[in-house]
């Protein structure tokens, strides 16, 4: 039966608390005070960054070559005219011949995303696809929306057969129901009245699609064990499920005070939080918002238990983060306030895009060579051995090393250089299994790093050449994270 | 092999060194070049072919010979113009001493020069542009500080040196090269520093301070080099170059997992090519001065070592002893070096070889060394996992 065989998550590690946000900039609007925190993406994170690294999450022990399909959802897609999901799945080496689809307008767009990938498969068009979310959505200054308004992304894997959760059915209903909006151009959304958004919007809406599914699917609401939705208002979210039958104990927390309301991705993080703690022979339901309401109903099967500890999740991510204490640091993470970077900031040279496209594997996969003849592994892929005792030529064959985890040879905190966050932190990493270069380290304070010190490698944004509206994407080094809070 | 004593300095010309804001590059190379010709006693016209050194052409005279050949209105010879980043100007200097020790011409003008102050902020211009198109979607967005200062990270670890002893040892290099630098009226920065200073001043890139770091400056430097017979007909305290050497990395240290990552292997290789060229057996006792490449106090303290005058490990014991004092074994920038100079990339070797020039030849006041013997220029472009390395050995009269 076709159903979920993977999933994988990615929260940014930076969380701004709103009372922080509050404190900085309430005065504007001193009602919009609420409890919690928010996930923050980096300065040098978007929606494709995030969709990656859950996306390296969802396939940790899965063949690249596996996956037929990438869809990718998101109101937040870097580009308009270039194919964001081919970004992702160059990043993460997949084959060219999968179909790879952007998704997006609504903060529906992951569950249709997911709906669709259900039906390729059950087609018999794909076995295996992978369907992420990612949003990074801004709020005005000042507004009660900038205080909700978080960043992750979710990641699940279709396929045919061998799954963790079987789809039994989904409803869909949609509605131009204008509650918030954002034309060609803005940055920020513009919205209608809470009140009526809250009543005849999430309420009405997403009533109405989970209650069609489980009528359609001849349930009652008692037979399923967990339920899920987007939900904008942290105290309607408790009266919607009761609306619609469910007791408060089949509610997932909608971890709106920890990580926010995350867009598309919202659906996708809670179904994936719901399959970490979900056991076998479980009936889930999980719904989205946004011009109407997508619900998906699922059963898990005895294989549910068979990825805990090996993902990520939700559960991890939400456990690995650091403080953003400074609101004026954020607004300027997020470009929202302009900042004086000095001469050298300004200067970005244009992006050659033919070498780009020439140099994909390298630059986009990190892929680097292994030498067939000493098995050396290098970066950048070299064409005649770097070993000085070997020195094949041609004798090269493609090695990964965007999974691969290395330690700090050496490294610089730089005051000079141009960041964003400064000072731009960068040094060698020798990885494990072989090969070194230099790189960028992002994730990471002035003072934490040192020799020898463990990282793995995180896709990024490595320029913005906002004059040219071109975002260059690389590999950064990252720590991996040992203490819960930094 | 080698072209030991098959080229002699016969005149050498440097400009002052500084933030020149009212002066181009077009001033600092007639003023380098009329020194030149001056001490060289030659003509213009005597010169059969030039080099010239420039890095950075985006704040420069831009690309090609054509801005030495036309602003010094050199008629119609062979021109070239030469880079290798930091190792410029000793580029341009030895395509002078090729041409002339080939037989190709009698009397050859190298000049290097760097207009740096023409940026607008503080610094080498931004490296963004100047590393090829794939390299900039891939190399951090380092700076050269950042880049030097990675090596003094991994030199601590390696001899499992605390921060504040190694930055205790790099401030002596830089207190030593500042003391020599006041005596210079030709250096940029002249003023004596100390150790606390040093040691007090801000972070530029971890574990280098403000001192740590060269300064950034505008200036120009030339030579005029000969076959030997010509140059005795000029003068009796001719310079001749014993060795010439250049080591330029392999990607072994950027990409293969051997190298220590707290020592030049450019400089390491290039050194035993140049004592053997020069037949110098013992360096710690037959080199009399130096001038090394002290972008960074870290740079130079590791080429102590690099040079096999200190043991691996061991620079910072020589540095405490007083070693490489100007009154010490073997005094080492005695004209305040870049850190006083300040590095304009295109003139710095050349600067350099100004300095071992004078000493060699006795004219350097109040900071003259006692016996220079042999002297080292030591030039270096790139960075620690990359980079070109280029040495010269020089003493008086030949053998």
């Amino acid at each position: 039966m076709v159903g979920i065989t993977s999933y994988g998550a990615y929260i940014p590690r930076y969380r701004i608390r709103r009372k922080d946000i509050y404190s900085a900039i309430g005065w504007l609007n001193p009602a919009s005070l609420l409890p919690g925190e928010k996930a923050v993406a980096s300065y040098d994170e978007d929606s494709i960054t995030m969709a990656v690294a859950a996306c390296m999450d969802c396939l940790t022990g899965i063949g690249r070559n596996e996956i037929d399909g990438l869809y990718f959802a998101s109101t937040t897609m870097p580009y308009k005219e270039r194919l964001n999901s081919e970004i992702i799945a160059t990043a993460l080496n997949l084959r060219p011949d999968i179909k790879a689809a952007d998704f997006s307008g609504s903060t529906k767009a992951g569950t249709t995303a997911l709906i669709s990938a259900l039906d390729a498969v059950k087609a018999g068009s794909a076995k295996n696809v992978l369907v992420c979310a990612s949003d990074c959505r801004l709020g005005k200054p000042g507004g009660y929306i900038e205080e909700m308004y978080g960043d992750a992304a979710a990641v699940i894997l279709v396929s045919s057969e061998d799954s963790i959760a079987d789809l039994l059915d989904s409803h869909s209903v949609s509605y131009d129901f204008v509650d918030h909006w954002r034309a060609d151009g803005d940055r920020f959304n513009r919205g209608w009245e809470d009140r009526w958004i809250r009543d005849e919007g999430y309420a009405r809406f997403i009533g109405e699609a989970i209650s069609g599914l489980i009528k359609k699917s001849g349930l009652s609401p008692n037979e399923v064990a967990r339920v899920a939705y987007s939900c904008l208002y942290e105290r309607a979210y408790t009266i919607i499920g009761k609306k619609t039958g469910f007791e408060a104990a089949q509610l997932l927390d909608p971890l709106f005070d920890q990580i926010g309301y995350v867009g598309t991705s919202y659906p996708l993080v809670l179904l994936v939080a719901m399959l970490e703690g979900a056991g076998a022979d479980e009936k889930l339901i999980v719904a989205s918002y946004g011009n109407g309401s997508d619900a998906i109903l699922l059963q898990t099967t005895e294989r549910v238990g068979e990825l805990k500890g090996k993902r990520k999740g939700v559960k991890e991510n939400l456990e690995s983060k650091r403080r953003l204490k400074s609101y004026e640091k954020y607004i300027a993470f997020k470009n929202i306030i302009p900042v004086d970077t000095g001469g050298r900031g300004e200067e970005v040279a244009g992006t050659a895009i033919s070498t780009l496209w020439r140099e994909r594997k390298s630059i986009l996969g990190l892929t680097g060579s292994k030498c067939k003849r000493c098995s050396t592994p290098q970066y950048p892929p070299q064409l005649i051995c770097v070993n000085p005792d070997c020195q094949a030529v041609g004798e090269m064959e493609d090695y990964a090393f965007s999974d691969k985890q290395g330690k700090v040879f050496s490294f610089t905190e730089d005051n000079l250089a141009f960041s964003v966050s400064p000072p731009a932190i960068y040094g060698i990493v020798d990885f494990d299994g072989g090969g070194r270069f230099l790189f960028d380290v992002t994730d990471c304070d002035s003072g934490e790093l040192k020799v020898d010190m463990p990282v793995e490698m995180s896709f990024r944004r490595k320029y913005l050449d906002e004059g040219r509206g071109f975002s260059g994407y690389f590999w950064k080094a990252t720590p991996i994270m040992t203490t819960k809070e930094g | 092999m080698g072209i030991k004593d098959k080229v002699a300095i016969i005149g050498m010309g440097c400009t002052n060194f500084g933030e020149l804001w009212d002066k181009g590059s077009e001033d600092l190379m007639v003023e380098a070049f009329g020194e030149a010709l001056n001490d060289a006693g030659i003509e213009k016209n005597d010169i059969e072919a030039a080099w010239l050194g420039t890095c950075f052409d985006e704040v420069n005279v831009g690309k090609s010979a054509l801005p030495l050949s036309m602003t010094l209105h050199l008629p119609y010879i062979p021109v070239t113009r030469v880079e290798n980043f930091c190792a410029t100007g000793s580029e341009a200097l030895r395509g002078a001493c090729y041409a002339v020790a080939s037989g190709a011409c009698d009397i050859a003008l190298a000049m290097g020069v760097e207009k740096l102050k023409d940026t607008g902020y503080g610094g080498l211009p931004d490296f963004g542009g100047v590393m090829g198109s794939r390299n900039r979607m891939i190399f951090p967005n380092l700076t050269a500080p950042g880049g030097f200062a990675m090596l003094a990270t991994r030199y601590f670890a390696k001899y499992g040196i605390t921060p504040e002893e190694g930055k205790r040892a790099m401030a002596m290099v830089s207190v030593k090269s500042h003391a020599n630098g006041v005596k210079n009226p030709k250096a940029h920065l002249r003023r004596e520093v100390t150790v606390d200073q040093v040691l007090a001043a801000p972070m530029i890139a971890w574990p280098l301070g403000l001192f740590d770091c060269c300064g950034v400056s505008d200036g120009a430097a030339a030579a005029i080099v000969c076959s030997p017979e010509i140059a005795k007909q000029f003068r009796e305290d001719a310079v001749y170059i014993k060795s010439l050497q250049i080591g330029t990395s392999s990607g072994e240290e950027l990409c293969y997992n051997n190298w220590d990552g707290a020592h030049f292997e450019t400089v390491t290789r290039a050194a035993k090519r140049a004592y053997k060229e020069a037949g110098v057996e013992n360096p710690r006792k037959e080199i009399g001065a130096m001038e090394l490449h002290d972008c960074f106090s870290i740079t130079e303290l590791a080429t102590y070592e690099d040079l096999g005058i200190s043991p691996r490990g061991k620079a910072k014991e020589d540095i405490e002893a007083g070693f490489f004092n100007l009154d010490g074994e073997i005094p080492c920038q005695p004209d305040g070096g870049l850190k006083c100079f300040g590095h304009p990339i295109g003139a710095s070797g050349l600067r350099m070889m100004y300095e071992i020039y004078k000493q060699l030849q006795g004219k350097c006041g109040e900071r003259q060394i006692a016996d220079p013997r042999l002297g080292i220029t030591h030039n270096l472009g790139g960075f620690p996992p990359m980079n070109i390395a280029s040495l010269f050995i020089t003493g008086l009269g030949k053998g």
